[in-house]
């Protein structure tokens, strides 16, 4: 069936490479409609499903029909091996994927971004020795590649790491320097051989040095930021990889290689964009993390006092309510307690009471954390409220209970133009009737600021780990 | 000067479809509500999985008579590009499977 057809350019195409390229233009265009249906909530599934039918298309006939271009139309070698170690991949991936628990999401984002960096890094250095001396278009791609791709990875690395709870956030005002040294240093190698006019085989040791590079600065880049700038980093992660496949798309001039990518780069650039400006910061300041030097003059304003709430009275408050909104944070999936959670408000809405949960978009660890952990523990869909949606709402409500967040719901960002977090859009929580606040303790937020809702009138302090104060309460609330 | 005008003419099919796709990206993905987020994300990382496309291509043109760092190196990125794909859309499909079960 590989019969010639025709002659562009001097080299004879087959039936096969024509069907090539159109398998991949297919792909092409179910990555932008899966992406699309992925957008909205009834059709997400599906998009997902469609998108995954792109990539198993392409890959099918790129197993079956490429064919080396330099002329002679060799087809691909090494056929069993490929499949061998696709096989592996798989099936890693598939269990990994399925056996996961819902709440370890993020880290598994993080990780499986990760690999996708490593597997960009690895083509762009592996091809790197086949470039013309001199063709500066070629070679600039490729070390495009390979530096974004390394950085992915790193970072993504670091990111799992993280999250995972094995390394905390190390950040000291140094590190701005250091990175942006390594940075410009990274670059400077990177311009050295873009432009060096010595073949590439012969400069294998600046190629292996820039790899090593990018791969430190993603470690130090992504290693003072925490709390809640993470949601920013690992969409920004997301995206470089995205842009990493696609310069190794330039290097084999594949069409669906290119478009999957920057789609996934231009996608992930507007997460990006949107959890920026959750914290009314822009990304710069976020990458260079200006958290931790601005905070020390809120600590000349007057403390007030803290009172605690005991848990019966808690239960009589909540109980008594006729509209409660939970508000719910980082330490609420570090506790484990979205079942226990959901538990509560199906309680209290048992009683007729109208519970709803305020999500502030960047609560959490990563774009949309809350609403998955919620989803996970069957919190029905409706219950879920946008920050904007709830705040014109919030003087209505009875009770307010902030469960594990803090800086999202600090009114420092209305009234104190010292803070760090000044200006940044919060959840009115200091605008309800009663304000019930569950923490393990008198620590501060990631950003190290003092939160004056702890302090407000209105406030009550319910001490301890979420997961058991909450069960408690509804030991409570039920024996009541 | 010439050198970019000459990579230009020589990419511009290329470059033609990297300035559509940022837009068709941006396009696509705006007003995407809060809930949709993490499984948008998850499933855009499983796009930028392509990559292994360009694996297969590295190693179905390596010449592998002879075990070498580069064959480990190449069926590394194999394994890589196939644990993003596959996990990437796999455990995309159990977060948004999640989010319909409670719908009921």
């Amino acid at each position: 069936m590989d019969k010639v057809l025709g002659t562009i350019n001097g080299m004879d195409f087959t039936i096969g490479d024509s069907l090539l390229e159109l398998s991949y233009l297919i792909a092409a265009l179910l990555f932008v409609y899966g992406l699309k249906l992925l957008s909205h909530p009834a059709t997400a599934r599906r998009g997902n499903l469609w998108a995954a039918g792109g990539m198993g298309l392409a890959m099918i006939t790129t197993l079956l029909l490429h064919k080396n271009d330099s002329g002679a139309g060799i087809p691909l070698l090494n056929m069993w091996i490929i499949i061998a170690f696709i096989g592996i991949g798989s099936a890693i991936g598939w269990i990994i994927a399925r056996r996961v628990k819902m709440t370890a999401m993020p880290q598994l984002v993080s990780l499986f971004n990760a690999s996708g960096g490593a597997a960009s890094m690895l083509v762009a250095l592996l091809e790197y020795p086949n470039a013309i001396a001199g063709d500066i278009g070629s070679i600039l791609v490729t070390v495009l590649g390979l530096i974004i791709g390394s950085v992915a990875f790193s970072g993504s690395v670091i990111a799992w790491a993280k999250l995972d709870g094995r390394v905390g956030d190390i950040m000291k005002p140094f590190m701005t320097y250091i990175n942006l040294v390594l940075l410009i240093v990274t670059l400077g190698m990177g311009v050295f051989v873009v432009f060096s006019p010595t073949p590439p085989s012969d400069l294998m040791w600046a190629i292996y040095a820039l790899t090593v590079l990018s791969l430190v600065y993603g470690v130090m880049f992504v290693m003072p930021i925490g709390g809640a700038d993470m949601p920013v980093v690992i969409s920004l992660l997301n995206a470089l990889t995205g842009i990493a496949a696609a310069m190794a798309g330039f290097i084999y001039g594949n069409q669906a290689m290119i478009l999957g990518g920057i789609l996934v780069g231009a996608a992930g650039m507007i997460l990006t964009m949107l959890m920026c400006k959750a914290m009314n910061r822009s990304l710069l300041n976020v990458i260079i993390g200006s958290f931790g030097g601005g905070g020390a003059a809120g600590a000349e304003h007057e403390h007030g006092t803290i009172k605690e709430i005991q848990l019966s009275d808690a239960a009589v408050l909540l109980s008594y309510s006729q509209k409660i909104v939970i508000i719910p944070g980082y330490g609420l999936a570090v506790a484990q307690a979205q079942h226990i959670v959901h538990e509560l408000d199906a309680l209290l809405e048992g009683k007729g009471i109208e519970v709803k949960y305020a999500i502030h978009p960047v609560a959490g660890r990563m774009p949309g954390h809350m609403n998955v952990l919620l989803a996970e523990a069957d919190v029905p869909y409706e219950q879920l409220v946008e920050m904007d949606a709830i705040n014109p709402d919030m003087p209505n409500v009875d009770v307010a209970i902030v469960i594990g967040a803090n800086d999202v719901v600090n009114p420092a960002a209305y009234d104190d133009p010292s803070s760090p977090i000044y200006g940044m859009p919060i959840i009115d929580a200091h605008l309800a009737k009663n304000i019930i606040i569950m923490k393990r303790g008198m620590g501060k937020g990631y950003a190290g600021i003092e939160n004056y809702l702890f302090f407000n009138d209105k406030t009550r302090m319910l001490f301890g780990d979420a997961k058991s104060s909450i069960q408690k309460l509804v030991n409570e609330i039920k024996s009541m | 000067m010439e050198q970019a005008l000459i990579f230009f003419f020589e990419n511009k099919e290329a470059i033609f479809i990297i300035a559509l796709s940022v837009f068709v990206g941006i396009e696509v993905i705006s007003n995407v509500p809060a809930v949709l987020h993490t499984p948008l994300m998850s499933g855009a990382n499983a796009i930028s999985g392509v990559i292994i496309v360009g694996g297969i291509i590295l190693v179905g043109h390596a010449n592998l008579t002879s075990f070498s760092l580069n064959l480990v190196l190449g069926v590394l990125a194999l394994v890589f590009g196939t644990l993003n794909v596959v996990g990437g859309f796999a455990v995309t499909d159990r977060m948004l499977e999640m989010f319909k079960k409670k719908k009921k």
